[in-house]
């Protein structure tokens, strides 16, 4: 029918780099990562969204090639 | 306590948004007949299954009901998994799953009119098509009250809005949408709340500083000193610990009767195995969701505790903003969105924020997706319109009224949710429900697989006195301190249990009890009216063995799966003990 790793990689993928971005965008904003005692946690979670999309995307195109 | 949210969190939401609906939209032109769209036509791997199987599960009411329950009970609250859903997964798995699936009922039922007649049939359809829309009215209610506080949200705006995106994709995509989506939703829950966990536990000391900070708190309660962060420990009197129960409640009531109840009847969740492509893969769902269920109290419960300890802190935010009841005590089910308020910033806000809207979406698609097959099957199918003979024909039919139910049904939860409205601890609650109509459910289908000689009659009259019985002792009880008569004492006051949970677990011991003895009672002075060939594949002494799978790795076969299952699980009990 679908694959369903494809969507889910490709949202995850999305907001992985969006977060990625944002976090970075903020690093100087002290201030708003007192809350998260002072870890940019956008950053991590950003890159780890990101990483999971891509190996969710990666099993799903290596799935459709066998 | 308003918390605000920024654009960056909003449009996580609305890319979350435009993916299940996108998933729906995409999944819509394989929607062919009623066997696609309610049954999923029987075709999901297992590890989707599995973890669809795990996601309905994880609705908001027991993200935000376990996640209070830790900040009530501590630690002592992962009995509601370790031993509260891992054995009774692992023996659906096993002993109950070969005849459900290899039964080819489409609804649990269904296999009850297989096993036993139209009538039982009847009486589990319309009690069970009552549960699932009052289960998901309740949770649609509890979100958008919070959303509402916290947020700011407009309460009839969020009602709304999230029924209607679950309504979208469930009309779109049925069964196979909510499952596709239940996937999707397991990761967004499970990466939405990660960075909350860390950062709390980091808060506190790790968990060696937080066993140091509850150390005075629970003494203060009159409890020993490590109450909060252990498990079986203090459970040898009720009085000692705070769930309230002793060993033997927690373990017959709990971990047996309200988790077998649960677990190996409820259609909403047993439904997801039901779709997996073959017998070996529904053997397999349920263990292959057993596994994150075991580490879900890490996700939802521990931070539940750590809440404790910022509680009694009372010079932070946290402590001073926390909502507090009539009575001064706090108001459990804000536990998780006061944690999220605490600990994230802009950005991951927005991924906990829709963690929390996943959760309930999978838990209301779950609803919808088994009341409109109840309602399709089992009522309308049975007592409406039966089948024409024209197989192409009533496929179009059933799929017609299937997409109609399940805006009803929709429609019915809205309803419901405008009705619930004072329920204290809802998961209390919804355990009272569950109780009443899972736990006799459990003796009729457990009898009805291992004994052939169950009948019928001694099934309906099980179910109904189990389901009577249990009302009547609600009704005759209390927990110490109730003012409301939902909470039991509508008739009268015989007895008085120290906590709600307690008088909880004895309503569904005694439901399981009645059941099974006058089931078995009745099966000796009532005729057998199914002949052994009608059984066949039904009860376990009347189908043959299963093919031989020892040829596979051990992993591939369900007892291989199992043993790895219940390993991890008594090393986690042992480990907190």
């Amino acid at each position: 029918m679908v694959d369903i790793r494809i969507p889910i990689g490709l949202m995850f993928t999305i907001i992985g780099i969006l977060i990625t971005v944002f976090g970075f965008a903020t690093m100087s904003n002290t201030g708003m990562y007192q809350k998260s005692l002072g870890i940019n946690v956008n950053i991590i979670m950003g890159i780890l969204m990101l990483v999971f999309g891509l190996v969710m995307l990666y099993f799903a195109r290596r799935k459709k090639k066998v | 306590m308003k918390v605000d949210l920024s654009w960056i969190d909003y449009l996580i939401m609305i890319i979350y948004f435009l993916f299940v609906l996108g998933i729906g939209w995409f999944l819509r032109k394989f929607m062919k007949n009623a066997n696609a769209f309610l049954e999923a036509g029987r075709s999901m791997p297992a590890w989707v299954a599995g973890l669809a199987f795990i996601s309905t599960n994880l609705g908001a009411l027991e993200v935000m009901g376990m996640t209070g329950s830790g900040m009530k009970y501590g630690m002592l609250t992962t009995h509601f998994y370790w031993i509260g859903a891992i054995p009774a997964m692992i023996f659906l798995a096993l002993f109950m799953m070969p005849f459900y699936y290899g039964s080819k009922a489409r609804s649990v039922p269904e296999f009850l009119k297989l096993r036993y007649d139209e009538k039982t049939r009847g009486l589990n359809a319309i009690l069970f098509a009552v549960m699932t829309v009052l289960a998901s009215g309740i949770s649609m209610y509890a979100l958008a009250i919070l959303m509402e506080n916290v947020l700011g949200w407009n309460f009839n705006m969020s009602l709304w809005v999230s029924a209607l995106i679950v309504l979208g994709y469930t009309y779109l995509g049925g069964l196979s949408s909510a499952i596709y989506n239940e996937v999707l939703q397991f990761f967004i829950i499970v990466i939405g709340l990660l960075p909350l966990v860390f950062l709390a536990l980091k808060d506190v000391g790790g968990w060696v500083g937080l066993k140091a900070q509850l150390a005075p708190i629970s003494q203060a309660k009159g409890f020993a000193a490590d109450t909060f962060t252990t498990t079986w420990k203090y459970s040898g009197a009720a009085g000692s610990n705070p769930l309230g129960v002793e060993w033997f409640g927690i373990l017959f009531g709990l971990g047996f009767v309200l988790s077998f109840g649960y677990w190996c009847t409820n259609f909403l969740i047993v439904q997801r195995a039901f779709a997996a492509e073959s017998k070996a893969a529904a053997r397999k769902v349920p263990l292959i969701g057993a596994i994150p269920k075991m580490f879900i109290p890490f996700l939802i419960i521990v931070p539940g505790i750590i809440a404790l300890a910022l509680f009694n802190n009372p010079g932070i935010d946290f402590a001073k903003n926390f909502p507090l009841d009539a009575a001064g005590k706090p108001i459990y089910d804000y536990t998780i969105i006061m944690l999220l308020k605490q600990y994230l910033p802009a950005g991951v806000l927005g991924l906990g924020i829709t963690a929390l809207l996943a959760s309930f979406m999978s838990g209301m698609a779950g609803n919808v997706s088994a009341f409109n097959t109840v309602w399709t099957y089992d009522i309308y199918q049975s007592y409406i319109r039966p089948r024409s003979g024209n197989e192409e024909a009533d496929g179009k039919h059933y799929l017609k009224v299937g997409r109609i139910a399940t805006i009803f049904g929709i429609l019915l939860s809205i309803a419901s949710a405008y009705i619930a409205s004072k329920f204290g601890n809802i998961m209390d609650f919804l355990q009272t429900i569950f109780s009443l109509i899972n736990a006799p459910l459990f003796a009729v289908i457990f009898l009805g697989m291992f004994w052939k000689r169950t009948t019928g009659h001694a099934a309906f009259t099980g179910l109904l006195a189990g389901f009577l019985l249990a009302l009547l002792h609600h009704g005759l009880t209390i927990p110490d301190g109730a003012t409301t008569l939902v909470k039991g004492g509508w008739i009268a006051v015989l007895h008085t249990y120290p906590v709600e949970m307690a008088q909880n677990f004895w309503t569904a011991i005694i439901a399981f009890g009645v059941s099974s003895v006058v089931t078995v009672g009745l099966t000796f002075v009532t005729r057998q009216k199914k002949s052994d060939e009608e059984l066949h594949g039904l009860v376990y002494s009347l189908t043959p063995r299963e093919l031989n799978d020892s040829h596979l790795p051990w992993y591939e076969r369900p007892a291989g799966l199992a043993i790895l299952v219940g390993v991890i699980c008594i090393v986690l009990t042992i480990m907190f003990w």
